[in-house]
């Protein structure tokens, strides 16, 4: 599948804000702190800013509107509906924490579930594709759901080392959620790995029971919108290499910052905070790497008619 | 609307393909292009068309598959290879994963013949359903930014003005060799009916669940190469020659 840079920024960028967000419903960081005011912001600027690249790659998006009407069946309209609900008690929340530096419990929690709940959604868009059998897994909105919590942990460990507090719960539940995410992201890469094709070229074209099925000839001789848009191939041979980098940077060096704060037993100040700057830094590069590679590693059905 | 029908459709308009007649000659795929660009909705743009990287959206594309038996792979060894011009066009499914993931409500199945229409007025050009597609049958149109897909020439079926030969999907009217059929799969008197059940029609990647309306007619078995050579008559033989050419060939030895 075709890595489409506005997809890849959205799905990074609003999983992080819905991260944040969730985390900051919990009423772990000090809401009088200045950083936890920035972090309430922060979230809602993600979230919005993530909902805006995803317009990019439409064709009309001044018709956008009109996706909200099909949540009965489409799991696409059902995120964009929830997008819009949740973020009545997060502005809510958010409104609270930097104007009056208060913390209220149920719009918080209520805040928590509607974003895990658009998370969730986000993911069920691709794993209810049964035509890209490598997202057509439960797996697919579980990793989704681990790595937007663990993201909202790495932010808002950033901030608690800010001057928000509880620089030892939350470090240590983003280190958890980490290991979390990423032991539920190699358990998806393994069942890709050991997918058997549900669709070959024999079913694509029913001719099985004459023999053996390869393409020919291709309708056109250039590239079409299938072929660009299902078929994309470019840099999968580097494959096992990003999904290192991924791992690396996504997971193991903002853990290995966040528990080197921790053993070290460093307070707020500038050092702790430049040094949870790196571990969101690196954690945001890592999982644009692993967002790439959740679409250039996918393959599609109709590629069955096309070679590939 | 994406909802699917709650009921199976009354009709099932759709096209059976012969894969034993079609000869890859391409004319429905261009007869589909030029049809549908001047017809229903924004026309079918290209984009680059006179250029070296051409590419536009397409209703209907043939594609040719090489067939090949096991064993097959030295020539007259087990079976001969074989090709297969393969049209394929929308398969109007009755499980249509295509509506389902529709958030705006463009994409629909109509409940009266089960034809898969694209309403071009609410398409935000999302792309969703090209990708729910496991046949490739939906193509984005990049200049209008909606996506576009076969009709059924729906505009061509219902049409009074025409005349009754020329009720039928362009594709089929334009077919040279008579590989497409149009009618309603629901009605088991219908010739398209009747030719499915004659042939063994198949459905094409029935494990995805689609159960598609269109259907394929198989290519039927084909003596192999080497035995219909034998039947040719051998120029250096004239065993069995009879009446003048056994006298002939007498005479032409005997000089």
């Amino acid at each position: 599948m075709h890595p489409a840079p506005s997809i890849i920024l959205f799905t990074t960028l609003s999983g992080l804000g819905y991260g944040l967000a969730a985390v900051l419903g919990l009423g772990l960081l000090d809401p009088a702190a200045i950083a936890t005011k920035f972090a309430h912001v922060l979230a809602l600027a993600l979230i919005g800013g993530g909902l805006l690249s995803s317009t990019l790659h439409l064709g009309n998006p001044q018709r956008a509107w009109r996706a909200l009407s099909q949540w009965r069946s489409s799991w696409l309209s059902r995120e964009g509906v929830m997008a819009i609900i949740t973020f009545l008690p997060l502005v809510f929340s958010a409104w609270m924490a930097v104007f009056e530096s208060r913390y209220l419990l149920l719009p918080g929690l209520l805040g928590t579930v509607l974003c895990l709940v658009t998370v969730y959604c986000t993911g069920m868009i691709y794993a209810s594709l049964k035509s890209v059998q490598t997202w057509h897994t439960p797996l697919t909105p579980l990793c989704y759901l681990l790595f937007a919590v663990a993201g909202g942990f790495v932010l808002a460990g950033f901030f608690a080392f800010c001057g928000s507090g509880r620089t030892v719960l939350v470090p240590v539940l983003a280190i958890i959620f980490l290991i979390a995410a990423w032991a539920a992201k190699a358990l998806w890469r393994d069942h890709m790995k050991r997918l058997v094709p549900l669709s070959t070229p024999e079913s694509a074209t029913g001719l099985g029971n004459i023999g053996h099925v390869r393409l020919f000839e291709r309708p056109h001789v250039t590239e079409n919108y299938l072929t660009s848009e299902m078929g994309f191939k470019v840099a999968r041979k580097h494959a096992a290499k990003l999904w290192f980098v991924a791992l690396i940077a996504g997971g193991v060096i903002p853990a290995g910052l966040f528990l080197s704060l921790l053993l070290t037993g460093a307070e707020n100040g500038p050092f702790t905070a430049f040094i949870a700057t790196l571990a969101v830094v690196t954690h945001m590069l890592g999982m644009l790497t692993e967002r790439w590679l959740f679409f250039a590693e996918a393959r599609h059905a109709v590629m069955n008619y096309y070679g590939g | 609307m994406t909802m699917l029908p709650a009921h199976s459709t009354p009709k099932k308009l759709g096209l059976v393909i012969d894969l034993d007649v079609c000869v890859g000659c391409h004319a429905c795929v261009v007869s589909c292009k030029e049809w549908n660009t001047g017809g229903y909705g924004s026309a079918l743009s290209d984009q680059d068309p006179y250029g070296a990287d051409v590419s536009g959206a397409w209703l209907n594309r043939v594609h040719t598959f090489e067939v090949v038996p096991e064993g097959g792979e030295i020539v007259g060894e087990a079976g001969d290879a074989r090709i297969v011009h393969f049209p394929k066009s929308c398969l109007h499914c009755e499980d249509a994963p295509c509506v389902t993931v529709c958030p705006t409500g463009a994409s629909y199945k109509r409940s009266a013949d089960g034809i898969v229409l694209v309403d071009e007025d609410k398409c935000i050009g999302c792309g969703l359903c090209a990708w729910a597609c496991p046949y490739g049958a939906r193509e984005m149109d990049l200049a209008a930014g909606v996506m576009k897909k076969c009709t059924l020439c729906i505009d061509r079926i219902y049409n009074e003005t025409f005349e009754e030969v020329d009720r039928v999907p362009s594709c089929v009217r334009t077919c040279p060799a008579n590989a497409r059929h149009f009618g309603d799969l629901a009605d088991p008197q219908s010739d398209v009916s009747i030719m499915v059940a004659q042939r063994g029609g198949m459905d094409l990647m029935p494990e995805q669940g689609t159960r598609p309306v269109n259907k394929y007619l198989p290519p039927r078995p084909r003596k192999s190469l080497a035995d219909s050579a034998r039947g040719l008559p051998l120029a250096e033989n004239t065993d069995g020659a009879k009446g003048f050419f056994a006298w002939l060939d007498g005479m032409l030895d005997r000089i």
